[in-house]
């Protein structure tokens, strides 16, 4: 049985189930302090499937790797608890203000750093950029092939993987040479929870940190420097229930409600 | 979501200051070393904390909204052996694969190590979200009589499997053996060809009685008739020889499989010295089978709260949410009290238990304590899921809101580990001996040592009063003597007045570390 070495890439986002009033600054910056941290759901959904590569090929080795600052470390533990065999944060200012071309760079140069990697999963997007670039800009500076919206592993071998992807009009199945990076969707499989054991056993374990200069990068593809995406602004738009309001289940209602959505430019 | 982190009254009680006393006690003083195992008290608590955090969210995510269809579907009998509801089964393998199950056997056996605090604090969480289902996880106590009295190489050959999900069953009750365990009837005989022991006749009412791994008392002692002739053993699934006859169609707790158990020429080992079965072995696991069914009952009545509170500030009539009304108000008062004594009352026991390991007192306090738990908490339960469904009204009636699962799956509290009036039999030693008082004695120096509130100071003097009442109507009920009938009459309001004191000074504590209590402590004190 060949044994494969994966890549999961995780992030820590602010829990938007939870935003409430206080989670802007006055000056339209996001108020992270205010904000609980989760694990992004679709980067936990790729780490069970990373995780069910491992159970089909029990001697792979699943390394998670996140960036962000010190609490990120978090990530890891959780990953590690919940069957993934090591990982580490990317943490440095130097990190500081990536938008997502420096992001994808910087894991990129991360995995680099791992030697030959077989398969890198993440999530299709995060839930507080919701881009969904991330993924596809690391499989190309790495030059693998990507499969992206992911919703199922069925098959995987030393050579290939074989997945279905979840897209708007239905399944498609895909079979796709190794190295490859994989983003996994919403609908794909809950991540299994933490066993016991391991959650006690890495309470006392020290989570590894790497800084931009164990990645050996190009310092003006970093951060702010290399980040092109400058934001203007964030609105904090709470849609309260006062704005809802009754459709009649008729065709014309229906007709009616299309036509305000696209017109409010809700939808397009 | 998650059913600990939500509920500031568990960690009040996992954070209670003898919980530094039971975290030595459950590590033998911090000798063992390792690197998943505590150095200190903090560690252990933390690591408590850690696995009650993993438990709470798979109650919240995974078994609470199994809950409903697993009471729809039910077990079902398939050639003579039960296979659980779909959602049942999903519960299982989630709890077995997030390595929870066997959380208090020893390390050495794929244990977690927990306390009895966390066991019973596991079990009131599950039983919030699935009281059937709750009855399947706190089977597993069946495992701790194991360690404790069966042989090393039974303990090798049994415990290593219950984290894998091995289930258990403890087959007590017969057709004429109900809350008489001391006529059971099933044969035990020893089949010195084969070196083990032959199970014959039949186990009714057995929960979850198509385990891998059963307890089962028989009688081994030929001629015999009485609990003397008794003993305890334990039988492998695996090995053959039990059929399952039935399972039966219940009121409540629809998903935990209760079966009638054919035995014939089972093959068994003894668990144990012979003789022992009744009065040393099934006492001992009745004890934390009835601490169990307190958890169950707590874990209810904290469902029923939270459907009630919902329901209250949702539902408007008149204009206003019907928790606007004081009459609503006064219920929910109430639901919200009974169910913060009654777990106060259960941390205090549970920790009693832990320290007993170390203490004969304390083993003295936790066996008068058990009754009263499994007493008030089931009896309370049942008046939260009345409550819950009269806050809901019509709608409470119906099928579509959890409380009515509530009501039915509540039913059985009283009855099954030992019915409410055989609590009150088990209560009477500790009234008659006085072992109550002296009990409610030390926490009145106690609290005459704390600065209370006005409001505290006032139940406090309430206690008093109710302590005073106490007497008087033991003095009452003992005109004739302890033994006469007369006392036996007032025995269950005697029991019941015993426990209301000692909740109240339970509350009263727990009100000097958190104010949140002192609503609920001045509730029990006006019943007094």
């Amino acid at each position: 049985m060949p044994e494969l070495k994966i890549v999961v890439l995780a992030k820590q986002v602010p829990d938007t189930h939870n935003v409430g009033g206080d989670a802007m600054n006055p000056d339209g910056t996001v108020n992270r302090a205010a904000l609980p941290t989760v694990f992004n759901p679709e980067d936990l959904k790729a780490l069970e499937m990373a995780l069910q590569v491992k159970d089909r090929m029990p001697g792979s080795h699943i390394t998670v790797v996140t960036m962000g600052p010190q609490r990120a470390s978090q990530i890891i533990k959780d990953s590690c608890a919940r069957g993934a065999d090591d990982g580490f944060v990317l943490s440095d200012a130097r990190f500081a203000g990536s938008d997502t071309l420096a992001t994808s760079y910087a894991l990129s140069q991360a995995i680099r750093q791992l030697g030959k990697v077989d398969l890198v999963f993440c999530g299709r997007q995060a839930i507080d950029g919701d881009t969904a670039q991330v993924g596809p800009q690391v499989a190309e500076k790495l030059e693998i092939p990507q499969v992206t919206y992911a919703e199922e592993l069925c098959n995987v071998d030393g050579n290939s993987i074989v997945l279905n992807r979840r897209l708007a009009d239905g399944v498609e199945q895909v079979r796709c040479t190794l190295p490859a990076l994989v983003t996994v969707t919403a609908s794909a499989p809950d991540c299994r929870y933490p066993h016991a054991h391991r959650l006690l056993r890495l309470a006392k374990e020290e989570v590894k940190f790497l800084n931009a200069d164990d990645v050996n990068p190009d310092l003006e593809r970093l951060g702010l420097k290399g980040s092109p995406t400058k934001v203007k602004k964030i609105d904090n738009i709470v849609l309260s229930h006062k704005e809802s309001c009754q459709v009649d289940a008729t065709p014309e209602a229906l007709s009616q409600l299309m036509a305000t959505l696209s017109k409010e430019h809700i939808i397009s | 979501m998650n059913f600990y982190t939500d509920n500031p009254s568990l960690s009040l009680h996992l954070h209670h200051p003898d919980m530094v006393r039971v975290a030595e006690t459950a590590e033998k003083g911090f000798t063992e070393q390792g690197t998943a195992i505590p150095a200190n008290s903090e560690e252990a608590i933390q690591q408590y904390e850690m696995i009650l955090d993993l438990l709470g969210n798979i109650s919240a995510e995974v078994i609470a909204p199994n809950a409903a269809d697993v009471d729809l579907e039910g077990p079902h009998l398939v050639d003579g052996r039960v296979q659980y509801a779909a959602g049942t089964r999903k519960n299982l393998d989630t709890l077995v694969q997030s390595g929870l199950y066997g959380m208090t056997l020893e390390r050495r056996f794929g244990g977690l190590n927990m306390p009895r605090v966390v066991a019973v604090m596991a079990a009131e969480i599950i039983a919030r979200a699935d009281v059937g289902f709750a009855t399947i996880w706190g089977l597993q106590d069946c495992a701790d009589t194991i360690q404790q009295f069966a042989s090393e190489e039974l303990k090798q050959k049994y415990l290593p499997r219950i984290q894998d999900g091995a289930t258990c069953s403890m087959d007590l009750t017969e057709p004429d053996a109900g809350s008489d365990l001391q006529s059971v009837r099933l044969r035990a005989t020893f089949d010195e060809a084969n070196n083990c022991w032959r199970l014959n006749g039949v186990k009714r009412f057995i929960t979850n009685g198509d385990a891998d791994i059963h307890l089962v008392l028989a009688r081994s002692e030929e001629g015999t008739t009485d609990g003397r002739g008794l003993s305890y053993f334990v039988f492998d699934r695996a090995d053959g020889g039990m059929t399952v006859r039935r399972i039966e169609n219940k009121m409540g707790i629809k998903g935990s499989p209760t079966a009638e158990l054919v035995f014939s020429n089972a093959p068994a080992q003894l668990v144990g010295e012979r003789r022992l079965g009744l009065i040393k072995y099934v006492m001992s696991l009745m004890n934390g089978a009835r601490l169990g069914v307190g958890a169950q009952s707590i874990g209810l009545c904290e469902a029923a709260c939270r459907e009630a509170d919902i329901y209250a500030a949702t539902r408007e009539q008149f204009g206003h949410p019907i928790g606007d009304f004081i009459q609503v108000q006064d219920i929910l008062r109430a639901m919200h009290a009974r169910t913060l004594a009654a777990r106060t009352l259960m941390y205090e026991t549970a920790r009693y238990v832990d320290l007993s390991a170390a203490s004969k007192p304390a083993s003295r306090v936790a066996d008068m304590l058990t009754p009263l738990v499994k007493l008030m908490a089931s009896e309370y339960a049942n008046r939260c899921a009345y409550d819950c469904i009269q806050i809901h009204g019509g709608s409470g009636f119906m099928k579509e809101y959890a409380c009515e699962r509530l009501y039915r799956d509540a039913r059985i509290l009283t009855i099954y580990e030992g019915t409410s009036q055989l609590q009150v039999v088990a209560a009477l030693k500790g009234i008659v001996s006085g072992g109550y008082l002296k009990i409610v004695a030390d926490y009145d120096a106690k609290a005459s040592t704390l600065t209370l509130t006005p409001e505290l100071a006032k139940c406090l003097a309430a206690l008093r009063k109710g302590v005073e009442r106490y007497n008087a109507m033991y003095d009452n009920a003992a005109t004739e003597g302890t033994s006469a009938p007369r006392f036996e009459h007032h025995a269950r309001r005697l029991t019941e007045q015993v426990a209301l004191i000692i909740m109240g000074y339970l509350l009263l504590f727990d009100s000097v570390r958190d104010n949140a209590y002192t609503d609920a402590c001045c509730w029990i004190t006006e019943q007094l």
